[in-house]
C-alpha cells in the first residue's frame, strides 16, 4: 500500500514538474467554422507536442485587427500566434513586425502551397504568413432559375451576360431577386467586390504615381454598372447587405445569382442549412474581355509576431495547423468537404475531395487567376487584388465604400459618389505623403 | 365623477409606463428570443415565434468555456466597485461637508474625464500596461475600472451625501465622534440607500464595460464582453449564437438587478420628495 502511494506520488511530481515545463503560446483568431474546427482538433498537436500548451483568444475580426496590430505595434507580446489577412502581411513584414517562417520543419513542403496564395503572403522572397485557408471569388447561381430564364451559364461570364441573366431572372412578385451583391460600406466589404469588379473594368485605384483615379471613364463605368444592375436586379435595401445577408437571401432561394467569396460553395450547397443546395452552380468570375476578371484573393493565415519569446512554439504550431497532414486529419474525422480550402495544389488533386466539393475546380480556377501582384489592366504602384496594401487604406477605403453605398442606397448620384472619392482620395494621399 | 377621471388617469399612466418599459426592454426581450432560433430562423427576418431549439446554447458552451470568463466578469466589476467606493465616500464626504470654493471645479474636471474618448488614449495605457505587467490580469481590468467610473461614484455619493443635513455629523462631532467614527458609524448608515444604488449601478456599468476589458485582456482575463465580441462571424451565419451568448452574459446582472430593484429605486429618487 505504502509503496502503492510512493509511486503515485511519483508519477504526480513528475506530471507537474512536466507541466511546470510546458510552454503557453497564446493564439489570437476570428470566430469562423475553420477556426473553431482547428480548436477542436487542437487534442492531436498536444499529442503531438506535449511541451507546448496553446491558449485562444477568438475575436470579432475589426476587434482582431485592432488589437493585433495594437500588440504588434507596441511590442504587448500578448500573442505569439496571429490569425491576419492578406492584407495585413505584405505591410507588417516590410515593418518587420513578423518572423519569417523559414523553420517550418523538413516535411513541411513550402511549394506545395498554391503559389497565387504564397505570393500574397511573401515579401522578398521569404513566407511571412502560413496559409490556413484561402479564398477567390466567383458566381454562384440557381441552375433552375437560369434555365427558367432560358439560359446557359458560360464557365466563363462577362459583365454582360450577368446583367442579361439577373434581369432575366427576377421575380419580384415571387421575391426573387435576378442577382445579390455586397452593398454595405466598409473597405473589406462592399469595396473587397467594387476593387475586385472595378478590375474587370479596367479601373485602377491610383497610377503609377499614387494619384487616383476615381475621376477616370473605368471607374464611372463600373459604379454605373453597378448600381444599375442592382436597381434593376438586386434585393431591397441592398445597400445593408454583406456577405452573411447575401448567404441568409441566397440560401433562402432569394438570389438568382450570388457574386461572392469562393468559401460560400460550401455554405449554399449544405442542405442543412440551404433550401437550394442540390439547384446551385458555379462559374468564374465575370469580366469584360480586357484579361482580368472580377475575382478577389484573400488567405487566412497564421503569422508569428517578431516580439513573441517562444518563436519555435510558434512555428511548430503554424506548421501543424497548416500543414498537408491536417489536412488529412480534419478528412478522417469531418470528412473531406469540410478541409480548410485554398491553400494547397495537392488538395485540389486529390480525388476525394473533388468528390466531395463539386465546387474545387472553380475554387482553384478563381485562385490561380488572380494575381495580388498585377491586379489590373493598367500598371499600378501596389499589391492586392480587392486592396491596396497601404496601411491608409483601411480608413481610405471604407470612406470610399460609404460613398458608393450612399450611390446605391440613391442618396447621391453615381457621378458625385466619384466626384467625393477623387477628393477624399487626392487629401489623404496627400496628407500621407504619397503625391504632392 | 372626479374619481372617474382619475381611474381613466390612471390606466393611461400605466399604459404607458409598460409601453415605455417593453420598449426599453424590447431589445433584450427579442436578443432572448433570437437565441431560441436556429441560425437561418435568426437572419430569415422579424419574429417573435422561436422554434424553440437550445442548439446555439449548447454550440456556445461547446465552443467557449462561460464560466471562466463569468469569473472574471465577477471578479473584475465588484473588485473595481468596492475599491471606488473605498476612495469615493471618504471624498464625496469632503466635497458635500467642507467644500471649498474649488470643490465645484473639482467636480467638473473629475466629470469632465468621463468625456474624453477612450481611444485617444489606448496607446499610452497600453503601453503602461505592458511595462507595469497589467496585461491581461484581473487586477489589471479592476484598475482601469476602478478608474473610470470614479467620476460617476463620486458624483453620485456627492449627491446623496448633500441630502443629509450637517448638523447631524456636527452633533456626532460635538458627542466626540472622531472623523473615522463620523464617517463609518453616522454618514454611512444615513446613506445606505445611496451607497447600495451607487454600487449597484456601478456593478452594472463595469459588468457592461466592453471597450478597455475587450482590449487589455487576451486569454486569461478576459470577462463576458469579449465572450460576446468572440461569437462574431466573418463568413457564417452568428446572430443565433451571438444571442445566446448574450443572453448568458446578461443573466446575472439582470437576476441581480432584478432582485435589488427596490434599493435600487430607493437610492435614485434618495431625497428627491425634499
Amino acid at each position: 500500500m505504502k509503496l502503492n502511494m510512493l509511486v503515485a506520488s511519483l508519477c504526480w511530481t513528475s506530471a507537474l514538474a512536466f507541466a511546470a515545463h510546458a510552454e503557453t503560446i497564446t493564439i489570437a483568431t476570428v470566430n469562423n467554422g475553420d477556426m473553431i474546427r482547428m480548436q477542436k482538433l487542437a487534442d492531436d498537436f498536444k499529442a503531438k507536442n506535449p511541451d507546448i500548451d496553446l491558449q485562444w483568444v477568438t475575436l470579432e475580426e475589426n476587434v482582431l485587427r485592432e488589437r493585433v496590430t495594437t500588440d504588434i505595434a507596441t511590442k504587448g507580446g500578448q500573442y505569439d500566434v496571429m490569425t491576419i489577412g492578406t492584407y495585413e502581411v505584405p505591410i507588417w513584414a516590410k515593418q518587420q513586425w513578423l518572423l519569417p517562417l523559414d523553420n517550418l520543419g523538413a516535411d513541411y513542403d513550402t511549394a506545395d502551397i498554391i503559389p497565387a496564395i504564397a505570393g500574397g503572403l511573401s515579401a522578398d522572397g521569404k513566407l511571412y504568413a502560413a496559409p490556413f485557408y484561402g479564398e477567390s471569388s466567383f458566381v454562384m447561381y440557381r441552375k433552375d432559375l437560369m434555365e427558367k430564364a432560358g439560359l446557359t451559364m458560360p464557365e466563363a461570364p462577362t459583365w454582360e451576360f450577368i446583367g442579361e441573366a439577373a434581369r432575366k431572372m427576377t421575380d419580384r412578385a415571387n421575391d426573387i431577386n435576378g442577382v445579390c451583391l455586397r452593398g454595405k460600406a466598409g473597405w473589406g466589404e462592399n469595396m473587397a467586390f467594387l476593387t475586385a469588379m472595378s478590375n474587370s473594368f479596367g479601373a485602377r485605384w491610383f497610377d503609377e504615381n499614387w494619384q487616383p483615379q476615381f475621376d477616370q471613364p473605368e471607374w464611372k463605368n463600373t459604379l454605373d454598372t453597378y448600381v444599375k444592375l442592382m436597381n434593376d436586379a438586386g434585393p431591397q435595401g441592398a445597400s445593408s447587405n454583406g456577405f452573411n445577408e447575401n448567404l441568409a437571401l441566397f440560401q433562402q432561394g432569394k438570389c438568382g445569382m450570388w457574386i461572392d467569396a469562393t468559401v460560400a460553395a460550401s455554405f449554399v450547397s449544405d442542405p442543412k442549412n440551404s433550401t437550394v443546395a442540390d439547384k446551385v452552380g458555379y462559374a468564374l468570375a465575370p469580366d469584360n474581355g480586357l484579361g482580368k476578371r472580377g475575382n478577389w484573393l484573400w488567405a487566412w493565415s497564421l503569422g508569428i509576431p517578431a516580439g513573441t519569446q517562444k518563436a519555435e512554439a510558434a512555428q511548430k504550431f503554424v506548421s501543424w495547423a497548416t500543414g498537408k497532414p491536417y489536412l488529412e486529419l480534419v478528412a478522417s474525422k469531418e470528412g473531406w468537404a469540410n478541409v480548410p480550402p485554398g491553400t494547397r495544389s495537392s488538395l485540389y488533386a486529390n480525388p476525394e475531395y473533388q468528390k466531395a466539393a463539386p465546387f474545387a475546380k472553380m475554387t482553384l480556377d478563381s485562385i490561380n487567376s488572380a494575381d495580388p501582384t498585377k491586379p489590373t489592366v493598367k500598371p499600378v504602384p501596389y499589391v492586392g487584388v480587392q486592396f491596396v496594401a497601404i496601411p491608409e487604406f483601411q480608413g481610405l477605403g471604407t470612406t470610399v465604400g460609404q460613398l458608393f453605398s450612399a450611390a446605391l442606397a440613391g442618396q447621391m448620384p453615381v457621378d458625385d459618389a466619384l466626384a467625393q472619392a477623387q477628393q477624399v482620395s487626392v487629401r489623404e494621399m496627400t496628407r500621407a505623403g504619397y503625391i504632392k | 365623477m372626479a374619481r372617474a377621471v382619475s381611474t381613466r388617469r390612471k390606466i393611461g399612466f400605466t399604459i404607458a409606463a409598460w409601453a415605455v418599459a417593453l420598449m426599453i426592454f424590447f431589445p433584450i426581450l427579442y436578443t432572448i428570443i433570437t437565441s431560441l432560433k436556429t441560425e437561418p430562423e435568426a437572419i430569415a427576418g422579424f419574429s417573435l415565434i422561436p422554434s424553440g431549439t437550445l442548439e446555439s446554447y449548447f454550440a456556445v458552451q461547446s465552443q467557449n468555456d462561460y464560466f471562466k470568463p463569468f469569473i472574471n466578469s465577477v471578479i473584475i466589476s465588484v473588485g473595481s466597485t468596492l475599491i471606488a467606493l473605498v476612495i469615493a465616500i471618504p471624498s464625496a464626504w469632503s466635497m458635500a461637508f467642507s467644500p471649498t470654493k474649488r470643490t465645484k471645479d473639482v467636480l467638473m474636471w473629475m466629470l469632465s474625464t468621463k468625456m474624453m474618448p477612450a481611444v485617444g488614449v489606448l496607446v499610452p495605457m497600453y503601453l503602461i500596461f505592458r511595462d507595469t505587467g497589467l496585461l491581461d490580469t484581473r487586477l489589471g481590468l479592476t484598475i482601469v475600472l476602478t478608474l473610470i467610473n470614479l467620476p460617476i461614484v463620486v458624483w453620485m455619493l456627492y449627491t446623496y451625501f448633500r441630502e443629509i443635513p450637517g448638523e447631524i455629523l456636527e452633533a456626532a462631532r460635538m458627542d466626540g465622534a472622531s472623523l473615522f467614527n463620523e464617517i463609518v458609524h453616522v454618514l454611512t448608515p444615513m446613506a445606505v440607500p445611496g451607497i447600495a444604488s451607487t454600487l449597484l449601478l456601478n456593478i452594472i456599468l463595469a459588468w457592461n464595460e466592453s471597450f478597455w476589458s475587450i482590449r487589455l485582456s487576451a486569454a486569461n482575463a478576459a470577462p463576458l464582453t469579449a465572450f460576446i465580441a468572440s461569437f462574431s462571424s466573418p463568413q457564417g451565419l452568428f446572430w443565433a449564437k451571438l444571442s445566446a451568448a448574450s443572453t448568458l452574459a446578461i443573466a446575472p446582472i439582470l437576476i441581480m438587478g432584478w432582485f435589488s430593484q427596490r434599493q435600487l429605486v430607493r437610492g435614485l429618487t434618495f431625497g428627491a420628495v425634499k
